[in-house]
């Protein structure tokens, strides 16, 4: 009895994520297509790139038989699409080692920043966003707003020169670059990473501090909130029982922007703090023409994307009666 | 402890012994305090990527230099006016400038303790024919016909013409010598000053005091880990803030800020580096005499000079080689900025009142400033330059020499032969503006025969005139190269080969703390 009534009760909600899982295999697909074209499209190549300015057509030439370049494209796209999917995204050609062993390096370090940064916004996130709501139209409110809405509109360049001139040249409090010792201590870990991650958080904070922010505001209009209050509900309840697991579907969509940011958008502060991230891994594969490389950064950056998505979906289908129901 | 080092080096016998202590620098005589032995620094360099490399061969920007002069040594080294010093050659000799006769220094140990032979530096030369070997350098390796062992400690290389600036060509970093046999270059055995602790491309490279160095006494520094930091003011902001003790390529804008630091001091390289406008000989407007020197009449040397490089430039005279080159010559006239000579030299062509392209980029350093100051004065004198900006990703394969007007940069190049025979000679695949001139090329063979250097240096000063006169590129000044350092970082002297004294500040530098 049981067993059939929890198949039908979660039949819905997995059929529907099994979906979702397909579509984002097709959507790959797509991308990987359109990667490989859209890389063969940049001027030169690695060849070019490899010999530099003082390379002869003939020695041009024989690297870009040894890499494989001149051969057409659809077979070099098969050949990299079967390496992909086996799990071999190939050799760079730049470096001569398996762009696996290149992306493993820098990997840890994109998820320890993106993973700090997470753990330090969200909860200043949901302060500033539940705050803001609830005190919504009031003086709080009015001064929440144009502090989210100037950490927005500041560009992270800026705010990462202005901390690096402030904490690290006038005060020497901070270093000016998130170089990690082979084996920090605690406390150079924090100093590390402290200026990346606050630079990060506050385009993040304030992003999801208004997002969380709205969609609370959605809610609160709605009769059975109204309901709850009559019946003497207490706020702070009203807001954690009541609200919030209401709110939950668009807050993860909008938790899972931001962490997608935070993998592949950390390009500036990677530049400015020379972390050795993957965003700079892939710049640098674009300007010496490393296809390979370039190609497994943006797949990994896409399937990281989709996977957060389709993360955020799961919560809101399961956190939705009707879709969960459904 | 003082050191005076003759500046007389001929090629027919020279790398005389040298003691350890001694130092050469651009104004000859130098008194040095002591160094202090200890001391562990990190320098940023403006550029590092998967395609670092531990390979002397395959090195291509100034972080490879660098790194490989620490790792590895030279037949030969630079001094500051850029001659051959000895290195692991204790002596070079030849009588046609064709077959060399090389003897090596005696009792110097690779990092891993194997000795230095002939064998070692024989294959170390002939690799780079090798297209596998992936080198540099293997258009200037052409002319190595052979190397052959003739000792324990001796060898025998055979050119395929006379080349008298051999010792000189042999000090540039892709010529370090490296292990017989070696083809695996995840580590790094050299013979140099330091040894390598840990290498990561694209994020660092440590390397620690190399004890057996055969130098007595040196190097000083414990240990110094090479970063990288790509943007400029990120640099400059981690030398401020004590996360680095030197970078190079300081922009002229930051000299104020570093030099506002008590702590902190700007070295100036003078040397051969130039953005040049190329004006390709095969276009009709381009390709005429008269257009050509019409713009180099055109540039404003001095304003360039105060304003783009705040006067951290020498000016020069539409002719490559610098005034610190010992063949540099001083006779021809300055060509002076004179509008009106140009508006009469392009109205004399009809030209005046047409509308060229520039292609400028980031990718030739201020060539953008450049251009503007150029479109400028043109636009005053009639002439309709319309200055296009591309991105630096991929200039040089797409866009540099491939349109009538561009702009180059050139790095500096050890000697006369080889910017003229690289830039200049009629058939070279880097002629720029394709220019075409049988007495230069003849002349540029006539001065690798000739045996005296009084001659030579008056070869090279006619082909300087050609080019002045003649030549499809106007160079308006050589830009000087900047590094920031810590004031405590004592030792160092400008070599014009590149920033960091010449890649090579680790052997010489001490930390004074």
């Amino acid at each position: 009895m049981s067993a059939v009534a929890t198949t039908s009760r979660w039949g819905g909600p997995a059929r529907l994520i099994v979906k979702r899982i397909g579509l984002a295999f097709v959507t790959l697909l797509l991308v990987s297509a359109v990667i490989f074209t859209i890389s063969g499209l940049l001027p030169g190549d690695a060849a070019q790139e490899v010999l530099g300015q003082s390379a002869t057509p003939a020695q041009v030439a024989a690297l870009r038989h040894e890499m494989g370049l001149d051969q057409p494209g659809p077979v070099r796209y098969f050949r990299w699409l079967g390496g992909i999917v086996t799990g071999n995204p190939g050799q760079s050609m730049v470096a001569n080692k398996p762009v696996a062993d290149i992306i493993s390096e820098r990997l840890p370090n994109t998820l320890t920043l993106a993973a700090l940064t997470t753990f330090v916004a969200v909860p200043f996130a949901f302060l500033i966003g539940i705050s803001s709501a609830v005190a919504r139209g009031r003086k709080l409110d009015r001064w929440l707003n144009v502090l989210t809405l100037s950490m927005v509109a500041l560009p992270e360049f800026l705010v990462a020169t202005i901390a690096v001139l402030i904490f690290a040249v006038q005060l020497l409090w901070l270093p000016s670059i998130a170089l990690v010792p082979e084996d920090p201590t605690p406390l150079q870990f924090v100093r590390v990473y402290a200026m990346p991650v606050i630079v990060l958080g506050v385009g993040v904070i304030a992003q999801l501090g208004r997002m969380i922010r709205a969609a609370i505001i959605a809610e609160l209009d709605r009769p059975y909130v109204e309901m709850a209050r009559l019946k003497g509900v207490l706020p702070t309840r009203l807001i954690f029982r009541h609200v919030l697991p209401n709110a939950i579907g668009p807050i993860v969509n909008a938790m899972a922007l931001s962490l997608s940011y935070l993998f592949g958008g950390a390009i500036i502060v990677e530049t400015i703090f020379s972390y050795p991230g993957l965003a700079s891994l892939m710049v640098n594969a674009v300007t010496s023409r490393d296809m390979p490389l370039l190609q497994a950064c943006a797949m990994i950056f896409c399937a990281a994307y989709l996977l957060l998505v389709l993360i955020a979906d799961t919560v809101a289908i399961l956190a939705n009666p009707r879709l969960r129901h459904g | 402890m003082a050191d005076v080092i003759s500046s007389d080096i001929s090629r027919r016998m020279l790398l005389g012994g040298l003691a350890g202590g001694a130092l050469a620098s651009g104004a000859g005589a130098v008194v040095v305090e002591r160094p202090r032995r200890g001391g562990r620094i990190r320098v940023a360099s403006t550029n590092a990527s998967t395609a670092d490399t531990l390979d002397p061969a395959k090195g291509g920007l100034s972080t490879d230099y660098l790194r490989h002069y620490l790792l590895y040594s030279g037949l030969t080294q630079y001094d500051g006016q850029l001659r051959a010093r000895p290195g692991l050659a204790e002596r070079m000799e030849t009588r046609d400038n064709i077959v060399w006769h090389i003897r090596l220094r005696r009792g110097v140990h690779f990092h891993n303790g194997k000795a230095l032979t002939a064998d070692d530096v024989v294959y170390s030369l002939m690799r780079h024919r090798d297209p596998a070997t992936g080198s540099k350098v293997q258009a200037v390796a052409e002319q190595f016909a052979g190397a052959r062992r003739t000792g324990p400690l001796d060898l025998e290389l055979r050119l395929t013409g006379p080349n008298p600036d051999l010792p000189v060509i042999l000090a540039q970093p892709q010529f370090l010598i490296v292990e017989n046999g070696r083809r695996d270059f995840s580590i790094a055995n050299g013979t140099g000053p330091f040894i390598c602790r840990a290498f990561a491309p694209g994020i660092r490279t440590i390397v620690r005091r190399n004890p057996n160095y055969w130098k007595p006494g040196r190097p000083y520094l414990d240990e110094i880990e090479v970063i990288a930091i790509g943007d400029e003011m990120s640099r400059v902001n981690a030398l401020l803030s004590g996360d680095v003790q030197m970078v190079n390529a300081v922009s002229p804008g930051s000299v104020k800020r570093v030099r506002a630091s008590p702590t902190h001091a700007i070295m100036e390289t003078k040397s051969g580096l130039f953005t040049d406008l190329i004006m390709r000989r095969d276009h009709p407007a381009t390709g005429n005499p008269d257009f050509v020197l019409a713009m180099k009449h055109l540039m404003d040397r001095e304003l360039i000079k105060r304003t783009l490089f705040r006067g951290y430039a020498t000016i020069a005279n539409d002719q490559p080689i610098p005034p610190y080159d010992p063949n540099f010559n001083p006779d021809i006239p300055q060509r002076a900025f004179d509008p009106e000579r140009s508006r009469f030299l392009l109205k004399r062509a009809g030209l005046l009142g047409t509308r060229l392209p520039v292609y400028a980029s980031p990718a030739a350093n201020l060539s953008v400033d450049m251009g503007s100051v150029l479109q400028e004065h043109a636009a005053q004198i009639g002439l309709n330059l319309a200055i296009n900006r591309v991105p630096a990703d991929g200039y040089w394969s797409t866009h540099w020499m491939k349109h009538p007007l561009t702009f180059g940069n050139t790095n500096p190049r050890p000697t006369a032969d080889l910017t003229f025979s690289l830039f200049f000679q009629s058939k070279a695949s880097q002629n720029e503006s394709g220019w075409n001139s049988p007495r230069f090329d003849r002349l540029l063979l006539e001065a690798r025969h000739a045996t005296d250097p009084t001659r030579r240096k008056a070869i090279y000063g006619d082909m300087q005139w050609l080019v002045h006169q003649h030549g499809g590129v106007a160079i308006p000044v050589f830009i000087s190269l900047l590094d920031g350092f810590d004031r405590r970082l004592r030792g160092m002297f400008p070599i014009p080969l590149g920033g960091f004294m010449g890649y090579n500040f680790g052997e010489y530098a001490w930390w004074d703390a």
